[in-house]
């Protein structure tokens, strides 16, 4: 199995420690002197670069959460001028406000090289054809894979998501060996070459490296089976740098974390105490190498537990589980995350409905489906289908439009929903993960 | 002559409407006339009643969404020129007709309307004389 970076990837533990810690020291030096936001609270602390001298030293800084990035909207917690930065990418936040990340030059390096380490743990090399079916855009997917999948050698398709036929054909006629996009998406287009009728020995198909939504063992294996190739596990988040933060091998027994460019901790999410190597809680990370948007002990709310033995595959790089939930209420839909409270932002806004909801999560033929249930406000009924029918569509495309989601909306007699008695039930998921 | 019809909206499920009508039933209400505009999620049931204000009372406490629509009521023989008559008077006049239904008592039809502007519809139709029901006419049907 070939490792893209030996040096790093195969560091024994003493050795990744000590890249760490003096990476870790020269980042909170740089956002303790050019970002304002991270000096207060070091100050608050107590705090000055001094005090931060090895890993160990980490627990004792703040952390970082989504709001402190969105209060900060949209550049306020980089770390260079703007005029180092090449590139922005942005998603979707809860009260209409993305999440804004900036790219240096050297970000735009690293990333590419986490992306041909994922790409390469993944079986991929220079001879590959990698289909990349992310969207391209804000969203990271699709050039975190593309830059990867040019930095290994191989020839890239930026196809972006969607336009499932033209998928297909392209598959077959430029014999693509890598697919790249959500696992929902590939066991769809599994579906769609079965019913199109090409026979599987037409496509060069290989692998896949998915990611950017929670999926199960039982989809993998869906998913292996379906298209008959090995489905690899990637794990990113945009704050963070977007996908190649970790990724699985070959093995495919957890997902090596890039950890002397991402320091991972687990801590639990209510006393916010770092838990000892093996327990699941939060996983929280800290950029180590990160020059435009530096993240210190950034909370991902992602539940998950990690691995320190050594890999069968020989990288010695951390290994987290897949995840297996999420510390707060966001949904993650198609790979576009979802809270709660942005779909109540949106009903506020209206006063023809009631601010009472319930947002139901499901997955037909592989696709994720939203449908959102409001009551009619007896102020606003008038006895008219045509009137109550604009104001489903009105909301529909108030939703779509804020949110970046198509929601089927329904209208339902008031009191049906439940009301909240402290934690109200907003959410049914039904997918299984 | 403006009559109070009932309008309830309700969820496509079964039960629903047996649900209004027991509520109703339970206070010895009488329906003089009904229809259902449905689509495929929700509808809206129209109901003269005896009591109407009594009637949306009793449902409201029942957590029905409901509301009072003005209508108006013209009797005329069942024949379809008639309908067609009333219709064209009112179109005329440029008032448009959301929505009506109708029922046969003998030889005579009871034509319910709901237009744009009730007062204008009335008159037209009084112009015309057409002969329109008062509430109480209706409910002693």
């Amino acid at each position: 199995m070939e490792i893209w970076n030996r040096h790093f990837e195969c560091m024994d533990r003493d050795g990744i420690r000590h890249v760490q810690s003096e990476r870790l020291r020269e980042t909170v030096e740089r956002v303790y002197f050019n970002v304002p936001y991270y000096r207060n609270r070091m100050q608050e602390a107590g705090l000055g670069p001094e005090n931060i001298q090895t890993i160990d030293d980490l627990a004792k800084l703040p952390f970082t959460t989504k709001p402190d990035l969105r209060d900060n909207y949209p550049f306020g917690l980089f770390a260079v001028p703007m005029s180092e930065i090449v590139r922005l990418h942005a998603s979707s936040g809860t009260t209409g406000k993305p999440t804004v990340v900036g790219y240096t030059r050297n970000d735009i390096s690293t990333w590419s090289e986490v992306m041909a380490r994922t790409l390469t743990s993944a079986g991929a090399n220079k001879n590959d054809f990698i289909q990349v079916a992310y969207g391209y855009g804000l969203f990271t997917g699709g050039l975190g894979l593309h830059y990867g999948g040019e930095k290994i050698g191989a020839s890239v398709i930026p196809i972006s998501g969607g336009n499932t036929s033209r998928q297909i054909q392209l598959m077959k006629d430029f014999g693509s060996t890598v697919l790249a996009c959500t696992p929902s998406y590939a066991l769809y287009l599994a579906e769609a070459i079965q019913e199109s009728g090409i026979k599987r020995d037409d496509l060069k198909l290989r692998v896949g490296v998915f990611g950017a939504e929670p999926w199960t063992e039982n989809m993998r294996r869906e998913i292996e089976d379906k298209l008959k190739i090995k489905a690899i596990d990637i794990y990113g988040l945009s704050e963070v740098i977007g996908p190649g933060v970790a990724s699985e091998c070959l093995v495919q027994e957890g997902l090596h974390i890039n950890e002397d460019h991402f320091y991972p901790e687990i801590i639990d999410p209510v006393t916010l105490k770092v838990l000892p190597a093996g327990s699941t809680g939060e996983l929280v990370f800290t950029t180590l190498t990160k020059e435009g948007l530096p993240l210190i002990r950034y909370r991902t709310r992602d539940l998950t537990r990690l691995i320190y033995d050594k890999c069968k595959c020989g990288r010695t790089m951390v290994r987290m589980d897949k995840c297996l939930g999420r510390s707060d209420d966001m949904l993650i839909i198609r790979g576009v995350n979802l809270f709660p409270s942005q779909v109540e932002s949106v009903l506020l806004e209206m006063s023809e409905i009631k601010p009472h909801y319930l947002l139901i999560v499901d997955r037909v033929n592989n696709l994720d489906t939203l449908e959102l249930k409001v009551e009619v406000d007896e102020a606003f009924f008038q006895d008219k289908i045509s009137q109550l029918e604009s104001l489903r569509q009105k909301l529909q495309n108030n939703l779509e439009n804020s949110l970046g989601l198509a929601i089927k909306v329904t209208l339902v007699e008031p009191k049906i929903i439940e009301r909240s008695e402290g934690k109200s039930k907003r959410v049914i998921d039904k997918r299984k993960f | 002559m403006i009559i109070h019809q009932l309008s309830i909206f309700l969820e496509n499920k079964s039960g629903r409407l047996t649900e209004v009508l027991e509520a109703l039933g339970e206070e010895n209400i009488r329906i003089t006339a009904l229809s259902v505009a449905d689509t495929t999620e929700f509808g809206i049931l129209r109901l003269i009643v005896s009591e109407p204000e009594k009637a949306r009372e009793l449902l409201k406490k029942q957590n029905f969404t409901v509301n009072l629509t003005e209508v108006i009521s013209v009797m005329a023989p069942n024949e379809a020129k008639h309908y067609a008559k009333i219709l064209r008077i009112l179109s005329d006049l440029d008032i448009s007709v959301e929505y009506t239904y109708a029922f046969s008592v003998g030889d005579k039809s009871i034509i319910i309307l709901r237009c744009s502007n009730t007062e204008d519809a009335i008159k037209a139709l009084k112009s015309h004389e057409m002969e329109l029901l008062k509430a109480s006419d209706l409910y002693k049907i």
